[in-house]
């Protein structure tokens, strides 16, 4: 009753007793005050829950909620139980999700809809006199008042609004910009559906049925290696974690496990404990190095050297000197290396050319269906050509050839891979291959190789409908490529790795700096350890190499690596890149949610690289030009042109979409289609070919073609992804930017021939900027409105990740705090006021999307040949040579009514992926049973979506991944394809059918699907190309198999039909103009994954930042620092024309001269202070970047080499760039108070 | 005034000294702590904390025994008064010093540290200040006591301080004409005594004497009330 008078107990003995020997003692003691620390753990309920946050770990967490508080989370522990013999996957977190309740009440919780006070202001004083529309179009109308709330961007002002006011301008906006320009200037942007994927559908259902834009991802944060899609035609298919504990031999390359991967690190140590050899490579002392039996640390950016002497390596050891008997049989069955190529001729000169197709020959080689589509081999068997299966030719247009069985015409075959022998081969010839080493800038190592390489290959004489042709295996030219000497005379190839020829151990030393026979060592054990185990070597990498400008080469590297040793599709073995959580597992079942498909098709999908480089002009300031990348050994052509002019051909032939796509309201044009009496698509080709319409890349800057209206939600675009972040500052936004250089114009530089050049560029292209967010961002703070959304414990939704196979929810463990709604209820709400406001000015329209060419469509074979339309090279036929255009029919009065219903189309076209479609109108059944129906309204009848549960079961019902049943019948519609019974992946789980409230109480496996290339099974852990080796699948490339040699027309002027090692590219961002004198460091910026938070989330959390410095900081080397006079812990601005940046100095043993670390994405709304170069705030990582597109990237209508959203596409590479390195001189906070002016504003 | 700063106030600072303490104790049992701050920074922490816990327990408890035991107690013993005076002055002088020292490193390191600055309420670092003052001025007395060695002086103090804990009402007029630096030295001494349940003082009362004689090494605390039960 009273702590004091239950003290009072000095005359009663405390002792009740002794035990062993007296050294214990048994006491009696009040022991009142141990229930104070039982309340504090004590709790009302624990409710299952995860962060969506694309860090991969996908970690199923236990939220701990009392008195209606959520208060705490910890790891779950009931993970489904591995097989026997593999360790189990939890513990899954870390230190950032642990920390993650700290959001939920912080004082940087966004807690009400925020609108930007000057524009609150206008708006509700037009709206005294206008209803909603009428009022947004005026002011959209007066310059001087779009300017006043513009220019304020991320100056502060927001005042508090209603959830009415706020989405009442937002479906204002929406609804002009569709009427005055079309709805495809409404953009959206939001990443990684898998980490939150109702969240992600929100916005995008909204979007998709209103015709607007969804922005990419992946390829933008230039995760997608887009060397993938090359080689295998898929976006990124990758082994779980679990499956390292299987690996003999783990090579690290440029992936920090421990600090990045930190949920799955536990399986790294459990395979090392196993046995597993590790090496690791990164220049940096990381946390990962420390594993490893052996750390080669190269120089930065150099990857791609190491990669290819290892490639020497291990070709002149287990493929010529010696035959491993594996590497071979795989190599014949699974890769391209025994198809043939045809050598042409440059100025008397050969160079690889184009795969031999059966269309080369008189009679086509029998083959009557899609000929230019199938490539040839030599059969050993028949000494013949042949057309083996599975080439892309055999994919569409027939059934039951497209497999890998060693068969041709239903004859068996045994491809040669090699025609080095004197019988096989007619002719020995000098083959040109270009050579990049010797165009490295002064911060890199030069060599003095020509950059011409003629090596001798062993032809064979062919005679083709066009005449005599010599063509060589992929095989010799692969080996030629490598600088092998094979007994065939001529140059530049080796026997001895201490020569000093392009591609030996030695010669890689002198670029990488690891020594040669460490190299030699590693991938003679990488290769051996192969041999042995049937491919169970792993490479685990990460952005640490994807982010170059030259990411494919080093990609390919490895992967040729990982593909001559057989690893590819072997449990234990394979290509490990984790970069985001890009897995959406149950993904077909996700997407007609999510774009809307079950309303009309198709979406309108944007590459978001392209997009932004675009419109934030930073095209206007591209000083990469194409001759700088050319190969020695292009084929005569246009190469002249600037990035942003090859991007323009890309769309005009159909390659890359477009954003927005013509320079005419689509609404508007479909109607003058249907006055014409013509279908929009003949009318579109018509009239683009006259000129009376035009494509809207050709002129970015015009204001018809400016994005008009952005969503971020997910996202913080501005505050970390947002590559050339003072670019967008300045076009986009239209405020305060910290840019410091000149553009093309004033610089007097060649301008682009396509883009047309406007002398002023706009600034602010942007009318209305709608951030959703839980957080107080730097996106936030740049906006026009921000929305309050429920945090990841406060709303019901799904998540996977790659590196394990389960699928878990997010759940709302309490109500959304303060006035936030879920992500699902926003767009809702956003929705319903859009259909309210808009009658009398949209109704019932038809609009004309324009689709590129994409992969996994009967339309990726359109075009074997480069041509371009606009030159005359060939007719307008859209969707063949250029977009196509497809007439979708919209109901803007019903936009709510269709959000919130599963549409018709289900039921009348059914649904699929990756190339094969099935029948869906059981599972439509289903979800009407189980979701309900609507009674009445434009939507009577149809299956109800009201909340964001609903929405996860539309996914989970549709999905192969959680529905048996459909599994079942998505294998039976493969093996029409293929030829093969498949159904046996997923028979036994026909009747297995995952529901919400199945995964609510513990996470899910998921079931095999045709979808993925891995498998779920009780015998291997999901690994990527599992079902292509076992069985048979083709890889979706030209050649269905993996493919090693890319004969495009563009890969080959590029220099990049075969691997090379390319240095990286100067971005002459550090000019005389820039640099103050006196300043003198120099460095490589590099913008690794950080420690203390995920991208920018947790950067601003209390608890992270107090584990840390507490602010902005980049690593330096001792011998850097030194010279430049930097302490530890000193501020130091960093610069170069782009903008400036500030932070303090970590100055460290790991770190590797020339190189800078900033940790990406730390918010500049922490402790940062004003930059003494730009005199504004900091500035954040991207401040000091811009992107640059390389043209391999927009290649299209070619097999594998065609566009899917995020799968291929170009990709927003940063870390090419140099950085100006200085101690600041004064550090100002820039806090001084407002003026009085100001404050009255 | 002289009435009510050595008549009354004592009642009132002893009240708050008594009544805040066990108010604090029954209401806030959880800040009732020495708030160490050794966990931020060991350096200067054990040389300044243990001379100045060391003079001050001497001097605490010699100024107990000193002012409290009744003068006829020393007479039987046959001590007479000039010789307590001059144990007075030696033990707590050196004790003084050594506290003052110790306080004086304390309150450097409390004062100076970064981590320990900003981790530091007022009161943390007021009490230490009022703390460090009443030494010097204890130690000052040593100047004036030294002016009259026949401790005739240090006997009106003790009848004064008895004469508070026997609630004479005279008390006050004992000392009505000693030094200046006496009289600060009181009340300074008083206000600490007001301030103590508000302080980290209390921590004084909580010394676990009891580990000093507790034998066992594995302490286990009974649910029950009894062996038997």
């Amino acid at each position: 009753m009273s702590h004091l008078l239950d003290r009072l107990n000095f005359l009663q003995s405390k002792e009740l007793g002794r035990f062993a020997n007296g050294h214990g003692q048994l006491t009696r003691e009040n022991r009142d005050w141990e229930d104070t620390y039982r309340n504090r753990w004590r709790h009302d309920k624990i409710v299952r829950s995860t962060h969506g946050v694309n860090c991969t770990g996908s970690c199923s967490w236990k939220i701990y909620v009392k008195s209606g508080i959520v208060t705490w989370e910890t790891q779950q522990t009931d993970y489904p139980r591995t097989r026997a013999d593999l360790p189990n996957h939890e513990p899954r977190g870390c230190a950032r999700g642990a920390s993650y309740s700290w959001y939920l009440y912080s004082a940087n919780r966004v807690k009400n809809p925020l609108i930007r006070g000057k524009l609150m202001k206008i708006w509700r004083e037009m709206r005294k006199t206008m209803d909603p529309i009428a009022a947004w179009t005026k002011l959209q109308g007066d310059p001087i008042l779009r300017a006043s709330y513009v220019t304020s961007r991320g100056k502060g002002g927001f005042v508090r609004a209603s959830w009415d006011e706020a989405t009442e301008i937002t479906a204002a906006a929406n609804a002009y910009t569709a009427r005055t320009y079309g709805p495809d200037r409404v953009f959206g942007f939001s990443p990684i559906p898998a980490m939150s994927m109702v969240s992600y559908a929100a916005g995008t259902r909204y979007l998709s049925l209103l015709g607007g834009t969804c922005m990419s991802f992946y390829d933008w944060y230039c995760d997608l290696p887009p060397a993938s899609p090359m080689t295998w035609g898929e976006q990124t298919d990758v082994p779980e974690s679990a499956d390292w504990y299987n690996a003999g031999f783990l090579l690290i390359w440029g992936s920090n496990v421990p600090q990045t991967r930190t949920p799955d690190a536990h399986f790294y140590t459990e395979a090392r404990y196993r046995g597993t050899k590790s090496a690791v490579i990164c220049p940096d002392y990381s946390e990962a190095a420390k594993f490893g039996d052996v750390w080669l640390a190269p120089q930065q950016g150099t990857d791609a050297a190491l990669a290819m002497a290892m490639g020497h390596v291990i070709l002149r050891e287990f493929h010529l000197d010696r035959q491993a008997e594996y590497f071979e049989d795989y190599c014949r069955k699974y890769t391209d290396l025994p198809m043939l190529v045809r050598m042409e001729e440059k100025d008397g000169r050969l160079v690889p050319g184009r795969f031999l197709r059966a269309d080369d020959f008189d009679g086509k080689l029998g083959e009557d269906n899609n000929p230019e589509w199938k490539t040839i081999a030599l059969d050993g068997t028949s000494g013949s050509y042949v057309a083996p299966n599975g080439s892309i030719g055999y994919r569409w247009g027939e059934d039951g050839e497209w497999n890998l069985e060693e068969r041709a015409k239903g004859a068996e075959t045994e491809l040669k891979m090699s025609l080095v022998l004197d019988e096989d081969h007619d002719d020995v010839v000098g083959v040109d291959f270009p050579y990049f080493g010797g165009v490295a800038t002064e911060n890199f190592v030069r060599c003095d190789h020509p950059d011409v390489l003629t090596r001798n290959i062993p032809v064979k004489t062919v005679k083709l409908a066009d005449g005599e042709a010599q063509v060589a295996t992929v095989f010799d030219l692969f080996c030629a490529n490598y600088g092998l000497d094979r007994g065939l005379g001529g140059d530049w190839v080796a026997s001895d790795y201490g020569a000093d020829i392009p591609y030996t151990p030695k010669w890689a030393e002198k670029i990488t700096g690891v020594p040669a026979d460490k190299i030699a060592t590693v991938a003679r054990e990488f290769a051996l350890n192969a041999e042995k185990t049937n491919g169970k070597s792993m490479v685990i990498l990460g952005a640490g190499l994807n982010h170059w400008y030259h990411m494919d080469m080093s990609y390919r590297g490895i992967i040729n690596m990982l593909v001559m040793c057989g690893c590819i599709g072997q449990s234990g073995g394979g290509w490990s890149h984790y970069v985001g959580q890009e897995k959406l597992r149950p993904q077909t079942g996700w997407q007609p949610l999510a774009f809307a498909l079950d309303w009309g098709r198709p979406p309108r999908h944007m590459n978001a690289t392209s997009a932004w480089y675009a419109h934030t002009d930073q095209w206007r300031y591209e000083t990469l030009s194409a001759d700088e990348i050319l190969s020695p050994t292009a084929p005569a052509g246009d190469w002249d042109a600037s990035m942003i002019d090859y991007n323009i051909r890309a769309e005009r032939m159909g390659w890359l979409p477009s954003a927005p796509q013509l320079k005419q309201n689509p609404l508007e044009v479909a109607k003058a289609a249907k006055e014409a009496g013509q279908e929009p698509r003949d009318y579109i080709a018509g009239k683009l070919k006259s000129g009376e319409l035009d494509m809207s890349c050709e002129d970015p800057d015009a204001p018809e073609n400016w994005p008009r209206n952005l969503f971020v939600w997910r996202s913080n675009l501005l505050g970390s992804s947002g590559k050339g972040h003072e670019y967008f500052l300045r076009h986009l936004l239209g405020t305060d930017n910290g840019v410091l250089g000149k553009d093309l114009g004033e610089e007097g530089r060649q301008k682009p021939k396509e883009a047309r050049w406007h002398d002023a560029a706009p600034e602010g292209k942007l009318d209305l900027l709608v951030t959703i967010d839980f957080r107080m961002s730097t996106t936030a703070v740049y906006s026009d409105i921000v929305l309050p959304t429920a945090s990841w414990y406060e709303k019901n939704d799904l998540n996977t990740s790659d590196m394990h196979p389960f699928i878990h929810p997010l759940q709302a463990a309490v109500d959304p705090a303060y006035e936030s709604k879920s992500d699902w209820e926003i767009f809702k709400a956003i929705a319903k006021k859009f259909q309210e406001i808009v009658p009398g000015y949209l109704g019932q329209e038809t609009d004309v999307v324009a689709l590129p060419i994409l992969h996994d469509t009967p339309a990726e074979i359109a075009q074997d040949q480069v041509r371009d339309w606009k030159k005359g090279e060939c007719d307008l036929i859209p969707g063949k040579t250029a977009p196509n255009y497809i007439a979708v029919e919209r109901d803007y009065t019903a936009i709510y009514d269709r959000f919130t219903a599963l549409g018709p189309l289900m039921d009348e076209i059914g649904n699929g992926g990756k190339g094969i479609a099935w029948d869906t109108k059981v599972e439509v059944q289903h979800l009407r049973e189980l979701n309900g129906v609507h009674r009445d309204g434009p939507a009577k009848g149809l299956a109800r979506i009201d909340t964001d549960i609903d929405a996860t079961e539309v996914i989970l019902m549709l999905a192969p991944e959680t529905n048996g049943e459909v599994a079942v019948k998505a294998w039976d519609q493969l093996s029409k394809a293929t030829g093969r019974e498949h159904r046996h992946l997923a028979e036994g789980q026909e009747h297995v059918k995952i529901r919400f409230r199945d995964i609510a109480a513990q996470p899910r496996k998921i079931i095999s699907s045709p979808t993925w290339s891995g498998i779920e099974s009780e015998e291997v852990c999901y690994n990527a190309g599992y079902t292509n080796v076992h069985e048979l699948i083709p890889w979706r490339t030209l050649t269905g198999r993996q493919q090693l040699y890319q004969d495009h027309l563009w890969m080959r002027a590029f220099g990049e039909g075969f691997v090379s090692y390319r240095p990286p590219v100067d971005l002459k961002t550090i000019t005389r103009d820039v640099q103050d004198a006196g300043d003198s460091l120099v460095l490589n910026f590099i913008t690794p994954h950080q420690k203390w938070g995920i991208h920018s989330t947790y950067s601003d959390n209390l608890l992270m930042l107090t584990l840390n410095r507490g602010g902005p900081v980049v690593w330096i080397s001792e011998v850097d620092a030194k010279k430049a006079g930097i302490e530890d812990n000193d501020w130091i601005e960093a610069y170069n024309v782009n903008g400036a940046l500030t932070a303090r100095a970590v100055v460290s043993q790991r770190m590797r001269e020339g190189t800078v670390f900033m940790y990406h994405a730390q918010e500049k709304i922490v402790n940062t202070p004003g930059s003494e170069k730009t005199g504004l705030r900091g500035g954040i990582h991207n401040s000091v970047t811009r992107t640059v597109l390389k043209p391999t990237h927009m290649i299209g209508g070619y097999a594998q080499q065609s566009y899917g959203f995020n799968y291929y596409g170009t990709v927003g590479a940063n870390r090419d760039e140099f950085v100006i390195v200085r101690k600041m001189k004064k550090v100002d906070w820039l806090d001084q108070e407002a003026t009085g002016k100001e404050a009255a504003q | 005034m002289h009435h009510f700063l050595f008549g009354i106030y004592p009642y009132i600072a002893l009240t708050v000294l008594i009544f805040g303490s066990i108010a604090r104790y029954e209401s806030e049992p959880f800040t009732w702590k020495s708030s160490s701050s050794q966990l931020l920074r060991r350096r200067q922490l054990i040389i300044g904390s243990v001379l100045f816990h060391v003079g001050v327990l001497v001097i605490f408890f010699g100024h107990l025994i000193g002012l409290l035991t009744p003068i006829w107690v020393f007479d039987a013993l046959g001590i007479s008064h000039g010789a307590k005076q001059l144990l007075a002055v030696i033990a707590g002088g050196v004790a003084g010093v050594m506290a003052l020292v110790g306080g004086g490193i304390l309150f450097h390191r409390r004062w100076t540290d970064p981590r320990i600055r900003r981790t530091s309420s007022f009161a943390d670092i007021g009490i230490l200040a009022l703390l460090l003052a009443q030494l010097v001025l204890g130690v000052g007395t040593i100047f004036v006591s030294l002016q009259h060695l026949d401790g005739h002086e240090m006997t009106r103090f003790m009848a004064w301080a008895q004469g508070i804990f026997t609630f004479d009402g005279q008390a006050a007029s004992y000392i009505e004409d000693v030094a200046l630096v006496f009289k600060l030295h009181l009340f300074l001494g008083l206000t600490i005594f007001l301030l103590f349940p508000f302080t980290r003082l209390v921590h004084m009362l909580s010394v676990p004497l009891r580990y000093l004689w507790r034998p066992g090494y594995q302490i286990v605390r009974s649910r029950r009330k009894t062996p038997a039960e």
